[in-house]
């Protein structure tokens, strides 16, 4: 049985363009968005930024109202019962705001603890086992303008399980944090499913995703455009390969001309510190490795490798064919 | 009793927050204090021991209210700039119960505006309190805090919509002090303004005190204060969620 359905959701945004003469501008965040997650189920919304995931979990959390559309959680109406579905849910934001920082981590939840009503006899017990949960146990008199990045998002997650939601809204949790902080944050995450919450992650983390999620949806401009498990979604990928060629100042250009070469099914660059990592994936049938090298001419090229397709080139392929 | 305990703990935590910024803190306390020395300078020159504690009590109540005018609207302004104001939002808790205590406890901060400007005025200019009615002088400093505090809900109410409304607070700083007579009677002024004194609690609060203090009947304007603020927060109440509403279908609460 679904826990979280939304049915076509729409959302569009009006800003105002100049100052004398005022235009409205409406742009379309989210383009009729479906999908449905079953209960104790951990499901990926996957997408780069601006793709509308933040905007999607809003409506869904009852911060927003959709422009068209409908969605509920637990069975209420995100729109006619908010308040039943906020008690229901926990919501975690990525990021440092969203914390008191005049209030130590523990007041931050002792307050949140009563707005979400949690009992006055149960409180206590319930901080205490959060502040171990996310390990913030030791620190939580200390006000949280002191806290580290990683320390504010493990409080936002703490405050997000008060009232021990049954479905739980993870909106890019692990951003801007280091390594070892997201590594301890994914366990956390994982010791959640465990104890058979639902939830939805957004995140633009190929491997995040990948390693906790039971299924995916790829948003890109506002539509989901894949669905389905990390597995099948690689699969749709798993026929080409990848070459990989690390250069020092790649044209835009030279990314366009690549990407029109027959066979090329995506191009991608990423910065990797002074160098940028060219990546092209291919159709399998075709070996295009000296004609990349050919367009790479002027350009100073340093190791090249072949690989399978991953996740991300997964990914990369569905946002780009878009 | 869950309600009574969703307001007394909010308003905790956001007096706890207020008193722990020593900048917000000094300026509560200093910033009437200008104010004050203006307003004995000028009714010195009356000469009457009664006309300086008229008017002592007038500075006294002015930073009460400057207190929470101004910051009501900075308070919402300052849940949006932390991020704060959609994870209340988010929370099952009804939003005007979770603002009633925010602007209550800025009011509250007022208490020190009113004890830092009357012992200035005793120290400075040798003006002693007098207190005909004691008892109904302590009564009626809370009712004043609660009324503005109720006044400054009403304003955070329209601020959770109107992200600029936060100027608005400001706005209503200065017309008030002499509209609601802190330092001028109200027979000084033209017919029509009256009745707008009369809507505005801080013109009961002003004339309880200083009855309580001076010698008079401040019963009623008790009773006026009481019935004033039930009316500001019943009108917040009602259109809270209409607002809230419209915030969202505007995606007006994340913005900054």
């Amino acid at each position: 049985m679904a826990v979280v359905e939304a049915h076509d959701l729409r959302r569009v945004y009006k800003t105002h363009t100049g100052t004398i003469r005022r235009r409205v501008k409406e742009i379309e965040a989210v383009r009729g968005v479906s999908f449905a997650i079953d209960k104790g189920e951990l499901f990926g919304l996957l997408g780069p930024n601006g793709a509308g995931k933040t905007t999607t979990i809003k409506m869904l959390i009852t911060l927003l109202i959709p422009t068209a559309g409908t969605a509920n959680v637990l069975g209420f109406d995100v729109v006619k019962d908010p308040r039943e579905v906020r008690k229901r849910i926990g919501y975690v934001f990525g990021g440092e705001r969203g914390v008191y920082e005049r209030l130590s981590g523990y007041d931050n939840l002792r307050y949140f603890a009563e707005l979400y009503g949690v009992p006055p006899k149960v409180q206590k017990a319930r901080i205490e086992e959060l502040l171990e949960l996310v390990g913030l146990k030791g620190r939580e008199h200390e006000r949280t303008e002191g806290y580290s990045r990683g320390m504010k998002q493990r409080l936002h997650v703490a405050r997000g399980l008060l009232h021990d939601p049954e479905v739980v809204f993870l909106d890019e949790p692990t951003i801007g944090l280091d390594p070892v902080g997201a590594r301890e944050l994914r366990a956390t995450i994982g010791t959640l499913t465990s104890a058979g919450k639902t939830i939805l992650l957004t995140t633009h983390y190929m491997f995040e995703a990948d390693a906790l999620c039971d299924r995916i949806a790829v948003i890109s401009q506002g539509e989901i455009v894949a669905e389905g498990t990390p597995a099948q979604l690689k699969s749709r990928v798993a026929s080409g390969a990848v070459t990989e060629v690390e250069v020092f100042g790649i044209p835009d250009e030279t990314v366009e001309r690549l990407r029109s070469l027959e066979g090329v099914m995506s191009v991608w660059v990423e910065e990797r510190e002074q160098a940028q990592v060219l990546s092209v994936q291919t159709r399998a049938d075709v070996q295009l490795t000296a004609a990349i090298l050919g367009h790479l001419n002027g350009s100073n090229v340093g190791r090249v490798s072949h690989r399978e397709p991953t996740l991300e080139d997964a990914y990369v392929a569905l946002v780009e064919g878009e | 009793m869950r309600t009574l305990r969703l307001l007394g703990i909010g308003w905790l935590f956001h007096f706890k927050m207020i008193m722990r910024s020593a900048f917000d803190g000094v300026g509560q306390v200093i910033y009437p204090l200008f104010f004050a020395t203006v307003a004995f300078f000028v009714f010195r020159a009356g000469d009457s021991p009664r006309t300086l504690l008229y008017a002592s009590l007038g500075a006294a109540v002015m930073g009460m209210w400057s207190a929470t005018s101004t910051t009501a609207g900075s308070a919402m302004q300052r849940e949006r700039w932390q991020g704060t104001l959609e994870a209340l939002v988010a929370t099952p808790a009804n939003f005007a119960l979770i603002l009633l205590p925010v602007t209550i406890a800025m009011a509250t901060i007022g208490i020190y505006s009113l004890v830092a400007t009357l012992l200035w005025g005793r120290l400075l200019f040798g003006i002693d309190l007098t207190v005909v009615h004691p008892l109904l002088f302590v009564l009626s400093i809370p009712a004043t805090v609660l009324t503005f505090g109720a006044l400054g809900f009403l304003f955070a109410v329209c601020f959770v919509r109107f992200r600029a409304a936060w100027a608005l607070g400001n706005m209503f700083e200065y017309p008030v002090w002499l509209i609601c007579g802190f330092l001028v009677p109200l027979t000084f002024f033209p017919a029509w303004v009256r009745p707008i004194s009369w809507i505005l609690a801080p013109t009961w609060g002003m004339n309880a005190i200083r009855e309580s203090s001076l010698g008079g009947s401040p019963l009623p304007d008790l009773i006026m204060c009481f019935v004033l603020g039930s009316a500001y927060i019943a009108l917040g109440f009602l259109v809270m969620e209409r607002l809230l509403r419209a915030a969202r279908e505007r995606a007006a609460l994340s913005l900054t």
